[in-house]
């Protein structure tokens, strides 16, 4: 099953490493992973979306919380959440896929951060379900580039994780 | 007071009440070096190569759970370093490692003898720092010893960029630590605990199943005493031996793939499991799958959540130090929380299976390993330190010297290192000087750190060596007997050297011993006779010999091999 884990860790040189290291040594898969500092600038937070038993997820959960640099661990999709991923997409848009470029942007609610004669590049937020319905909309030959930020995500309500 | 960052160094070390380092120099770590000429709290051994540095200090720690310290340079001191240190943290090992490392304005440039220290040991380390400003310096290895030697204890690697240790700044040794990001669980949950009591009161066929943690935790009183008054059969892993009594009537050995017939069926057949800092590994249980045919509950007792239920579930997990949820269980017992269990149809079961004596051997012309452990267990009257190597010799050991006290066997249990028998006999004897050391080893592991007799010779180290030389490697060869066919791939040990010989060329004694009869004459004037000195004894013995009772891999414990099954 795909678990989004949110982790709260030591702003600090090889805070990362140590993080990535333990998901490949004990083979335990990676999905995405995004990490940028907090407002607090001495702790990041980091998303990683990974799938695996119930059992696995209990190992994964136990030791990043064995890490050093790890201060909190919180399986996101145990309860309510949000999560939301963010795609830049570079299309062909020529001739008559110009318009159909821009009506698809539309409907996805998505936002044109550069026109060229021949290119668009579009922005889309959202579960990384939509942004792949998106790619999946689109022909494929149009593509030309994309770039995905992986899953962030935060739980609704009161649900809190912070030092 | 203003001091350089090599005197910062040495100066933390004395506060931490280090009283041995062992180290080999090199070109970074040249300031510190001078800084530890410099004064005389701290002594440096000087090894024969790295590897033996952590090996040593990693057996100095074990023998005496004083935190080892290990000193290498740069680069090609840190790689040579790395299995000392994988084999330390794999069997939970308070060591700090402290690494030389080019200066910080030639990191990354491939510089002479340079490499990514702390991306190297990552993986096999509990964790590691790198100093970048040398204001950080002494609250860093505060950290590095207060990590090593809480929670689950492990390795920490300090790398210490050259010009650190050249700048100057004042010197303040912090009193305590506080880390967010790091705070070990220490007491168990109390209500876990009794209904755990509750669960070990109600049990038919109870075990008490104990592991590293409780020597590693100096847990071995308490423990013996929950046992005694539990009335309950105890097996010891091959990292508890010495955790409880080996002569008590109690004891049933160690468990596992050389365990004893009798805690093999007591581990697989018990109704409650009482698991005490040991994690179910697989040479312990052997296939999972099989383990679970019969219904147990299992109470897990460890410091890390992550050992437990990560091979086999927990039916009531406890968190904490082994020695605070012993109190609390024996606390418990005291407060007459149940009346106690009434265990004797179980006790006439486990003696019937011991009735099997699955450890028995012949010794007919050719000296058989098991009898030269025997003799050395009377020769040295059951109380000598006892270091091995890895393979049938250290099987041998384990299943034949009958430790009473903790801390006494010294093996790489986890990682399964040849090449640690006798810097981990070093390390033993500085820790714990005038005490009676003894190497039990095989003379293919004993070449992989046969450099060492250098150092040993001089520091006088009087270590007794017991060779047991079998011309094989010889576990490789009982696999391959057993599950290959007899295809003897590249386990026959030829051109051996003339130990006696060796011995002799580093200032040693040297022994070959080839007949049954000579082996307690040998042993006794090696231990008397030659008491102060280094004595390599040479065993030249029955090279056909295996280790039994044997649970064959992806087998279950009720599947063993006993000796006269063949």
């Amino acid at each position: 099953m795909r678990h989004i884990i949110s982790i709260l860790l030591e702003n600090e040189a090889g805070a990362l490493s140590h993080v990535a290291g333990l998901f490949s040594a004990r083979g335990y898969n990676i999905e995405s992973l995004t990490v940028a500092p907090t407002e607090d600038a001495s702790l990041s937070r980091m998303t990683i979306v990974t799938s695996g038993s119930d059992e696995v997820l209990e190992q994964i959960t136990k030791q990043l919380n064995k890490l050093v640099d790890v201060v909190k661990v919180v399986d996101l999709s145990e309860s309510a959440h949000v999560e939301r991923e963010l795609m830049l997409i570079k299309v062909r848009a020529i001739g008559k896929d110009r318009e159909e470029m821009k009506r698809m942007s539309d409907i996805f609610r998505g936002r044109i951060l550069d026109v060229t004669e021949s290119t668009f590049v579009i922005e889309l937020t959202g579960t990384s379900a939509k942004l792949d319905s998106f790619i999946n909309a689109l022909d494929t030959g149009l593509i030309l580039e994309t770039v995905r930020t992986g899953v962030s995500g935060i739980g609704r309500s009161d649900r809190i994780l912070k030092v | 007071m203003i001091i350089s960052g090599a005197e910062i160094v040495i100066r933390c070390l004395q506060e931490e009440k280090v009283e041995h380092v062992f180290g080999y120099p090199g070109g970074t770590v040249l300031h510190i070096y001078d800084a530890l000429f410099k004064q005389d709290e701290v002594k440096h051994i000087l090894v024969r190569h790295e590897q033996a540095a952590v090996h040593a200090a990693d057996a100095y720690s074990r023998s005496s759970n004083r935190v080892g310290v290990a000193m290498v340079t740069s680069g090609p001191g840190v790689t040579n370093a790395i299995t000392g240190v994988a084999t330390a943290n794999a069997d939970s090992v308070p060591l700090v490692l402290l690494c030389g490392q080019v200066g910080t304005a030639a990191i990354g440039s491939d510089a002479f003898q340079e490499c990514d220290t702390v991306g190297i040991t990552r993986p096999c380390v509990k964790h590691n720092f790198l100093v970048k400003d040398v204001k950080d310096l002494a609250s860093t290895l505060k950290k590095a010893f207060h990590i090593a030697t809480t929670g689950r204890p492990g390795v920490v690697v300090v790398d210490l960029p050259k010009d650190i240790t050249a700048e100057k700044c004042e010197f303040v040794y912090p009193a305590a630590v506080a880390m967010r990001s790091y705070n070990p669980v220490v007491k168990g949950h109390l209500g876990q605990i009794k209904k755990a009591v509750q669960l070990l009161l109600e049990a038919k066929r109870p075990i008490l199943y104990i592991g590293g943690g409780v020597v590693l935790s100096d847990s071995a009183e308490k423990l013996t005493d929950l046992a005694r008054r539990l009335n309950f059969p105890v097996t010891h892993t091959l990292m508890a031996l010495g955790g409880f009594p080996a002569t008590d009537r109690q004891s049933v050995g160690m468990p596992g793939m050389h365990g004893t017939y009798e805690a093999n069926l007591a581990m697989h057949n018990a109704d409650v499991i009482l698991a005490v800092g040991a994690r179910f590994d697989d040479r312990v249980i052997g296939n999972v799958e099989h383990f679970y045919n019969e219904p147990r509950k299992i109470i897990h007792v460890d410091i890390d959540p992550s050992s437990i239920s990560k091979r086999v579930k927990a039916d009531i997990p406890i968190v904490g130090n082994v020695p605070d949820v012993l109190d609390e269980m024996l606390k418990l017992l005291e407060d007459g929380f149940a009346t106690s269990p009434q265990l004797a149809d179980w006790w006439r079961q486990i003696e019937a299976w011991r009735a099997k004596k699955g450890l028995q051997y012949h010794q007919g012309e050719r000296i058989m390993p098991q009898f030269v452990v025997e003799k050395l267990y009377e020769v040295t009257r059951g109380d000598a330190f006892i270091t091995s190597d890895v393979g049938q010799h250290q099987m041998f050991a384990s299943q034949f010297y009958k430790f009473d006290k903790p801390r006494r066997w010294i093996n790489s249990g986890g990682l399964g290192t040849m090449g640690v028998g006798l810097p981990y006999a070093m390390g033993t004897s500085f820790a714990n000087p005038g005490a009676t050391v003894a190497c039990v080893t095989g003379e293919g592991s004993i070449q992989m750190c046969i450099q060492e007799l250098s150092t040993c010779k001089q520091f006088e180290l009087p270590i007794k060596i017991i060779n047991l030389n079998n011309g094989m490697l010889g576990m490789v060869r009982q696999w391959q007997e057993m599950f290959y066919s007899k295809r003897y791939s590249q386990s026959y040990v030829t051109s051996l050297p003339d130990f006696v010989k060796l011995a002799e060329a580093y200032g040693h004694v040297g022994m070959k011993i080839e007949k049954p009869e000579d082996v307690e004459p040998a042993l006794k004037r090696a231990f008397t006779e030659y008491k102060d000195r280094l004595v390599f004894m040479d065993f030249i013995i029955d090279p056909t010999a295996n280790v039994f009772p044997m649970v064959a891999t992806g087998k279950g414990l009720t599947e063993m091999i006993l000796a006269e099954d063949l």
